[in-house]
Order: structure tokens, then C-alpha cells, then sequence
């Protein structure tokens, strides 16, 4: 529909070409047949013309939105919204800035050939840091608006007021002027300034917080009634003409060979176009879905197994992790020393060690990985929900050999990413076919795919040491960790992608991510942090490819760091929060982010939303069957601080462990919806419970064993918090600040979930789980190994 | 390739297919429907699931020949002409969703069962809804939301 609007804004004086060329709203250059509901004009581009998809200027007001005559606004950005409602509160933002009504704007986000290219999603950055670009221009926007009023109604400007697209005349309402009269279905021609697009800016000033009036309300999403009937278009559900289905056929074991691929054990069935094979990829094609299916189970393929494992059993993985020699420094940073703590360790009244195992995590979408790819007119366009469409355009232009210009991508509805996922291979596949085929090709992953080759969150082996003094104060920290992310996968790479690596593609240099260890704000005087990579003879071509997984490395690290000062908190005889406040207490610094003020706020907020009584863990074990605790865990990402208390009930009979109750103190400046946020933040902890108490990527010495929903179990209904609540803090030592930012949200919450079970378990029972996950055959056989 | 009847969201439609083709298939890629969605084709997700003469069945596993002879109600075809579900409008009121591939399966298997027992506690709640997945685990909101629709169900209207 924005489309059309958009169309409607070019007023037909130009001929679209020249208007192509122009800057400004070149961003109806698009091509095609569309999905349903995105126009489809074909472009008539001949041989030797410019091509038809260049990048859209960031530099250019009108990149960023459309004024239409009837005064309504269409704004354009280069993000994604996987249903957090990043879309409903970046309207929000623009609106406010605008003044324009929110029911009379419009949002287009992701689109390569329509929207600057701010990156997509990733990182929970959407609000703090796109969305204040976006925001700059809106501001300029209305700055040009209230210039053009001025000329019009012959006043200054500072004469003029402006309320909802209407300027008028102060103290004369007869003199108004709409947005839309001055400069309605025209480019408004502004030149925009700054670096790079994060730095997009005009000459116009943001609104101080305090004028703001549609930030900070729970406007309802509006991408949700589309969702519940059913009439929102997927990127699963366009279909093209002459489009055919393709499958993939992967090796039996990891690292694999093709020796040979008998075609004809296929070429006989109904609707079977072809079998494509290069390297060790594989896949099949037919003109129905139901065919594809069948021809990739028939295909008769002769694989080689490798000489040699390609990784340890997961039963054997933190053995392998910790007993190997690692290959690297696991990334920047990846030593960090602050005193002295062999020497604080070796003068400490108590020294306390324990060692922390985190396995694999899959992302294991609950749609698995799927792309169309569109090879008309000798371009490319993909249809896809993949969260990062930019670098999805140029690695497949890389990959398939175009140049950027003549791809595009659009980006649609889809399940869940969060994080490097599947959606990325499929994408070039489906553009890999379709080049070959000169055909749309609809790729889709099965459910065994996506649970065994999907990429993964490393697994950590995470050794800590701490050292109290004869107070109880905590003088030492040492955190050593080892992480299975040797060649880690980065966003739609040509030379990572899981095709490319089958076809025998390797990127010059493996990338060993995961440098860092906990984010907290502790003063504690001696510490040191070391994290080495680790690798498994098997590095590339291996279901067990790492990628970024929701909070990369962050639920994991703060695992270790949050259950040790737990386990420090019980040597030292000491009540968990009063350890942590005492710790955040303990350095007068501060940071420019004021991270530390609003450490302590959202550890004392959710304190007192749970109604925390000040004692050591353990409590005294219940006699009942069902033993209840409670516990906490603290961490920062980026701006943003989090607490989160835990209260759990271990049936001891069966070792199930259900996390009845949740507090979430969360502290991420300036709110723009309330209730996105908080569904953002329920999402968040909900999907840490499932990787504390169930999730792990488990596999054999040839193969990913973990294939579908009973062998990867995630969370269910029965598995829900009774209750969950989000308290939201502004812990701002200036909290009205006229100046106060918005920082990332999602993401922090998720890391604070494990530490923060494990320490609700322990004290229930005085057990220490230090393994994840928490599954019930683990916890009951360590309730028996203490006797109870 | 056969020709196949079926009866979906109260229209006849005859599709010429594999009668081993699973219905979900024939659904979305002859019929155009995009309410059921694949999600694992091994009936453990839901995400799939449309009503078969009122009672959830995972599209995905059933072939489209033993669907004939059965009313069909997809999610497009859960509302009446004016006015949503009650579930659906207690989706939209709890703001239920986020990405919301798996929620055309929440939504079905929530309107079968508050048909079968229009007043279920919290227990049967999580109990009837445990087959069916959400990765982006709205749980929390979608048992908020099956309570709201059965309390608005109870009093024939709509409350806000």
C-alpha cells in the first residue's frame, strides 16, 4: 500500500527513468512481479542501462519519508521488525518528531531498493541507535516544513505553530497550512549530513523528551491483526509464475563427500526438474513442494565418509574443550588484567574455584529457513525474512556474480531469527538455483535442517576462581574460558555461507569470535578474564558452525560470572543482592552512560518487586516434595542494565525444575512503548528459561543427533512462568533529562536468565548446578549425590 | 493426480494432486491459504493446524484424501464476515504476537478448546495448549489471552 503512495508522490512530469536517476524518490525504482501487496510494474531496463536497484542515498531527505497530499507520511527504513515492535515504536519516534498523527503515517522497513541501508536488525539497536537517524530526519524534515509555512503565510518562523501536519499562525488560527499543501506528493530536495548513516542529521534539533507525546505510550502493533487473521503476506507465501520448489539434500555425516549422484533414482517422478550438485552441495528441484520433498528422500547420493571425526561427542565436549590446546585468543580483548589477582588469590582467607559448561544452542527457528529468489530480467530479487537484508543483497550479488545493483531484497514477515541464522544460507541457495535454472526458486529448509545445520551459539567451558578476604569482601576474580567458536560464521558472507563452504569455499581466515567475558559493573580490585578458542578437527562444512545466537556469548559468560558470585556470596556468608549491591557500591567511579547508578537501581527495583528478605543461600531444605527458592543475577549490555529473580519448584521426586515466578528490573533509558517493550523483555526470559532447563545442541562423533522438537526440546505452555514482571527503571541520576536516550532492550534481559535458576535452585537445595541445561535427569542426580 | 474435493471455510474446492499430498500443501500452494504454515512436518509443532470439523488436526501429516468429506476451517476462515473470533480479538487486545508464524496454530487450538470447555482453569489452559510451539515463547501472553477470550465468551461481549 506504501508503495502505491509512494508512486502516487511522483507526480508523472519526469519519465520514470529520469526520475531514477534524479536523487530524491528514486525508491520507486523497483522491478517485477511482486509479492501481493508490493506493486508490480515491470521495469523496462534494456541492455546497457544503468541498473535498476542502486543504493538508496542516505544523504537525501527524501530517502527517509514521503509527504503526501492528503498529509499523511510514509517513512523508510533500512531495519527489520521480527516482532518486537521496533516497527510500531519507530512510527512513534518519527511521528512525535514530525508531528504528524501516528494513524496517519505509514512504516516501510527492510527493502534494499526502497530504504537506506541502515544494516537491518541485529544487536537490539533498533530503537537506540537507527530509529535516533531516522528521528534526526523527521526533526529536519519539519524544520524544511515550518521554512516553507513561513515563505507561505508570510511570518518568521518562531510565529508559527504545528500540531498534527498543521501549521498555523499563533493566535490565528485562520491562518494554517497542511503538510500536505506545501509539500505534498514533491521531494522536499534537502541534503542531509553525516559520516556514515548512523550520523544521518540535519540542520533541525531533536524534540527535548518532555515535548514528546506519543513516546513513552503502549500504542497497540500494527503488524499484529494482520498476524491473527490470517491476511498478512509471508515471505513463505509468494509465489511467482513459473516458480519451482527446490530441497536440499545434506551429507549423512558431517564432513562428508559426494563420491557420485545417481539422477536417474529421481528423474522419473512427477513434477521433477532437475538435480543440481557442486562440491559437496546438493539439491533438487520440482514444480510442486510435496515432489521436491519426495525427490530429495529418493535421491540416491554415494557419500564418503571422512577419515577422521569431525568433533567429539557432546557427552565428551567440555572434556575435548578443556584437554585440547586452543588456536586462538577468541578475538579482541581477549586478555584483560586488572591488579593482581595471582597474587590477591594466593593472600585471600578464601579462595573458591568452580567450572562452568555451556553446550551448544541452536536457533532452531519454529519456521525453518526458507528464501524465494526472483532471476527475471537478468536481475535478482530475493524475498525473505531474513533480519539482515543489506549484506543478504551484496553476498549473494558476490556469490552468483552481479553486481549489487542488479539485486534487490525484500523483506517480509518470517519466523523468528534473533541472530545469524539459517535464512542467510537459504537465501543464497534459492539465488544459487534460480541463477542456474533461470527459474524463481522457493527454498525451504526441513525441520532436520534447521535443528542440525543451523548455526550455532558456542559452547563455553568456563573455569572461575575467586578470593575473599577475613570480612568476607571479594579481592580477587579469575575467568577462564574456552570457547568452541573457531571459524565463526558472520552475516550473509560469500565465503561462509554453509553452500559455499559445501562447494569447498573458504574464507581466507577463520574468524574466532567471543573475546569478552561477563558485563557487570563490580568493583572488584584484582581480576582477569581470558577466553582462548577452541577447534574441532572438522572447521568448516560442519553442522556445528557457529554463529550469533540471541545475546551472543552473553547468556553463557554471564552463566559463569553470575553464579560465581553466588557461590562467593555463600562462602562469604553473605545475602546474594547485598554481595552485589555491595560490589556495585564499591567504586565512587562512575561511567558516561551512568551504567553504574542504573546497575544498582534495576538490582534494588527488583528486589523490592519481589519482596526480597536479606539472608544467605541456601535456605534450610524443605521436607516436602516440592522445594522453592529463589535467586538473582545482574549483567549490562551495552547501555542497558538488567536484574532478573528467579523463583523456582524442583520436584525432587523427578528432578523437574519450573520457574514459577519472574521480577525483571530493567533499566534502558527512555521508553517509547511500554507494552512492546515488556513483551520484548517476556520473549526474552521465556527463551533464556528454555536454553537454562532444556535447550543443547547433543551429537554423536559423525553427526548432529538433535533433529527435531523431541530431540531438541524447547520450552511449552506447561513450562510458563505463573507469573512474570517486568519492572521498568530509569535509574538516570538526572532522570528528567530533556536529553535522555532510549538504549537497547531484548537482548540484556535474556543473559541475566541462567545464572539467575541456577541460583534459585541452589537455594532451594544447597545443590550447585554448573552444567546447562538443567534438564530433570541431571538435577534429580545431583539432589541424590547430596542426599536429598 | 487425482481430483480431490474438499470443503474449506464453508466453500467447495477441487484440486488436482497426489492424494498423498499432505493437506498443508494443498492448502497454501493450490488454495492460497496463508493461515496453516509449515513448522516440522512431523505433527510435534502445530504450526500447521487447522480445524477439522471443529477438532485441530496438524495439516502437515494428513493427507489431503483423508480430509475430504470434512469441513475445514483455516484461520482466514475462523472469523465471521464483520467481526473477529473472540480468541483473535483477545490476541489482538493482549497483543499476543511477536514474530507470530506459530500463531495460527495457538489461535485454533485456543478457539477448540474454549469450545470444548468454555471455563478451563489455568492448569487446563497450559494443559490444552502444550502441543502447540512458540519459538519466540509468548506463552505468558497467549494463556492471558485464552482467559480473557472465555471470560468474553461467558458474558457475550466483548470487554475492554
Amino acid at each position: 500500500m506504501s508503495v502505491e503512495r509512494a508512486m502516487a508522490a511522483w507526480d508523472g512530469s519526469t519519465s520514470r527513468r529520469d526520475f531514477l536517476r534524479t536523487s530524491g524518490l528514486f525508491v520507486l525504482g523497483f522491478s517485477g512481479a511482486g509479492a501481493a501487496g508490493v506493486s508490480r510494474w515491470g521495469f523496462d531496463g534494456a541492455a546497457g542501462e544503468p541498473a535498476p536497484y542502486p543504493d538508496v542515498d542516505f544523504l537525501q531527505l527524501d530517502s527517509w519519508l514521503v509527504v503526501h497530499e492528503d498529509g499523511t507520511a510514509t517513512f523508510y527504513v533500512g531495519k527489520t521488525d521480527g516482532g518486537q515492535g521496533t516497527g510500531t515504536a519507530t512510527r512513534q519516534i518519527l511521528c512525535d518528531e514530525l508531528d504528524v498523527a501516528y494513524d496517519r503515517s505509514e512504516l516501510v522497513m527492510g527493502r534494499t531498493d526502497m530504504t537506506v541501508d541502515q544494516g537491518g536488525s541485529g544487536g537490539s539497536d533498533a530503537i537506540e541507535r537507527d530509529a535516533m537517524a531516522a528521528r534526526r530526519v523527521a526533526a529536519e524534515a519539519r524544520r524544511v516544513l515550518l521554512e516553507m509555512a513561513a515563505d507561505r503565510l508570510a511570518v518568521p518562523v518562531d510565529a508559527l505553530a504545528v500540531s498534527d501536519g498543521v501549521i498555523w499562525v499563533r493566535g490565528d488560527r485562520s491562518r494554517t497550512v497542511g503538510y500536505g499543501e506545501l509539500v505534498g506528493g514533491r521531494r522536499f530536495d534537502v541534503a542531509l549530513m553525516g559520516a556514515n548513516v548512523n550520523a544521518t542529521t540535519g540542520l533541525a534539533s531533536v524534540k527535548p523528551v518532555q515535548e514528546l507525546k506519543l513516546v513513552g505510550q503502549s500504542i497497540p502493533r500494527y503488524d499484529i491483526p494482520g498476524k491473527v487473521d490470517g491476511s498478512l503476506e509471508w515471505a513463505v507465501d509468494v509465489k511467482l509464475p513459473r516458480m519451482v520448489h527446490a530441497r536440499n539434500v545434506r551429507p549423512p555425516f558431517a564432513g562428508a563427500t559426494v563420491v557420485g549422484v545417481d539422477e536417474s533414482s529421481v528423474r522419473d517422478l512427477p513434477g521433477f526438474v532437475g538435480v543440481f550438485t557442486e562440491g559437496n552441495y546438493v539439491a533438487v528441484v520440482c514444480e510442486r513442494e510435496e515432489q521436491a520433498i519426495a525427490a530429495a528422500e529418493r535421491l540416491a547420493v554415494l557419500w564418503e565418509k571422512p577419515a577422521r571425526a569431525p568433533f567429539p561427542a557432546s557427552d565428551e565436549l567440555f572434556d575435548y574443550m578443556r584437554g585440547t590446546t586452543p588456536v586462538g585468543g577468541g578475538g579482541r580483548a581477549s586478555a584483560q588484567v586488572q591488579g593482581d589477582p595471582d597474587v590477591a588469590l594466593a593472600g585471600a582467607a578464601t579462595v573458591v574455584e568452580a567450572a562452568y559448561d555451556i553446550p551448544f544452542h541452536g536457533h532452531t527457528a519454529i519456521g525453518p529457513a526458507h528464501g524465494l529468489a526472483d532471476p527475471s530480467d537478468g536481475q535478482m530479487t530475493i524475498y525473505t525474512n531474513d533480519m539482515k537484508p543489506y549484506s543478504h543483497r551484496t553476498g549473494i550479488a558476490e556469490f552468483v556474480g552481479m553486481s549489487p545493483e542488479q539485486v534487490r531484497v525484500i523483506w517480509m514477515d518470517g519466523p523468528q531469527l534473533y541472530g545469524r541464522t539459517a535464512a542467510d544460507d537459504a537465501g543464497f541457495e534459492a539465488a544459487w538455483l534460480a541463477n542456474e535454472l533461470g527459474r524463481p526458486v522457493r527454498m525451504q529448509w526441513s525441520r532436520e535442517e534447521e535443528t542440525a545445520w543451523d548455526t550455532k551459539g558456542p559452547a563455553f567451558a568456563i573455569d572461575m576462581k575467586g578470593g575473599l578476604d577475613a570480612d568476607g569482601n571479594v579481592v580477587a576474580l579469575d575467568y577462564r574460558a574456552r570457547i568452541a567458536n573457531y571459524a565463526h560464521v558472520g552475516y550473509n558472507q560469500a565465503d561462509t555461507v554453509l553452500i559455499a563452504q559445501l562447494m569447498g569455499i573458504r574464507p581466507e581466515r577463520p574468524s574466532p569470535g567471543g573475546g569478552r567475558g561477563p558485563d557487570e559493573m563490580y568493583h572488584i580490585p584484582n581480576r582477569r578474564q581470558v577466553t582462548r578458542a577452541v577447534r574441532f578437527p572438522l572447521a568448516f562444512e560442519t553442522p556445528l558452525r557457529t554463529g550469533n545466537l540471541r545475546d551472543p556469548n552473553g547468556p553463557q559468560t554471564a552463566f559463569a560470572g553470575e553464579s560465581f558470585i553466588d557461590e562467593l556470596a555463600a562462602a562469604a556468608n553473605a545475602d546474594p543482592v547485598e554481595l552485589r549491591l555491595r560490589l556495585l557500591r564499591g567504586s565512587g567511579e562512575d561511567d558516561d552512560a551512568h551504567r553504574r547508578a542504573r546497575s544498582i537501581a534495576v538490582v534494588e527495583a527488583a528486589a523490592e518487586a519481589y519482596g526480597w528478605d536479606l539472608r544467605p543461600s541456601p535456605r534450610a531444605v524443605g521436607s516436602g516434595r516440592l522445594l522453592t527458592g529463589r535467586g538473582i543475577s545482574y549483567a549490562y549490555r551495552a547501555r542497558t542494565t538488567v536484574a532478573t529473580i528467579a523463583e523456582v519448584e524442583i520436584d525432587r521426586e523427578t528432578g523437574r525444575v519450573w520457574v514459577r515466578r519472574m521480577v525483571c528490573g530493567h533499566d534502558c533509558g527512555l521508553v517509547i512503548n511500554p507494552d512492546g517493550l515488556e513483551s520484548t523483555v517476556q520473549g526474552n526470559l521465556l527463551h533464556g528459561i528454555s536454553r537454562t532447563l532444556y535447550e543443547e545442541v547433543r551429537f554423536d562423533g559423525e553427526r548432529v543427533t538433535s533433529v527435531d522438537w523431541r530431540t531438541h526440546p524447547t520450552l511449552t505452555h506447561m513450562d510458563t512462568p505463573e507469573r512474570i514482571d517486568v519492572v521498568i527503571v530509569n535509574g538516570d541520576p538526572n532522570p528528567d533529562r530533556p536529553d535522555l536516550l532510549p538504549y537497547g532492550a531484548g537482548e540484556p534481559s535474556h543473559r541475566t536468565v541462567p545464572a539467575a535458576i541456577a541460583n534459585a535452585i541452589h537455594d532451594a537445595t544447597g545443590v550447585r548446578m554448573r552444567r546447562l541445561p538443567l534438564r530433570p535427569e541431571r538435577v534429580l542426580a545431583e539432589l541424590e549425590r547430596m542426599g536429598l | 493426480m487425482s481430483q480431490i474435493t474438499l470443503r474449506v471455510n464453508g466453500e467447495t474446492r477441487t484440486v488436482d494432486v497426489d492424494p498423498s499430498t499432505p493437506l498443508l500443501y494443498v492448502l497454501r500452494n493450490d488454495l492460497g491459504l496463508r493461515g496453516p504454515r509449515f513448522g516440522c512436518g512431523l505433527s510435534q509443532c502445530g504450526t500447521c493446524t487447522v480445524l477439522m470439523n471443529g477438532n485441530p488436526v496438524r495439516s502437515c501429516s494428513r493427507p489431503v484424501s483423508r480430509a475430504q468429506g470434512t469441513e475445514i476451517t483455516t484461520l482466514e476462515g475462523l472469523s465471521g464476515d464483520d467481526e473477529l473470533h473472540p480468541v483473535q480479538q483477545a490476541w489482538i487486545d493482549e497483543q499476543v504476537p511477536q514474530c507470530g508464524y506459530c500463531q495460527n496454530g495457538q489461535i485454533l487450538a485456543a478457539a477448540a478448546l474454549l469450545a470444548d470447555n468454555p471455563g478451563p482453569t489455568d492448569d487446563e489452559i497450559r494443559e490444552g495448549m502444550n502441543r502447540v510451539l512458540c519459538r519466540c515463547m509468548t506463552y505468558y501472553r497467549i494463556q492471558a489471552a485464552v482467559r480473557r477470550a472465555a471470560e468474553v465468551m461467558a458474558d457475550g461481549e466483548v470487554e475492554r
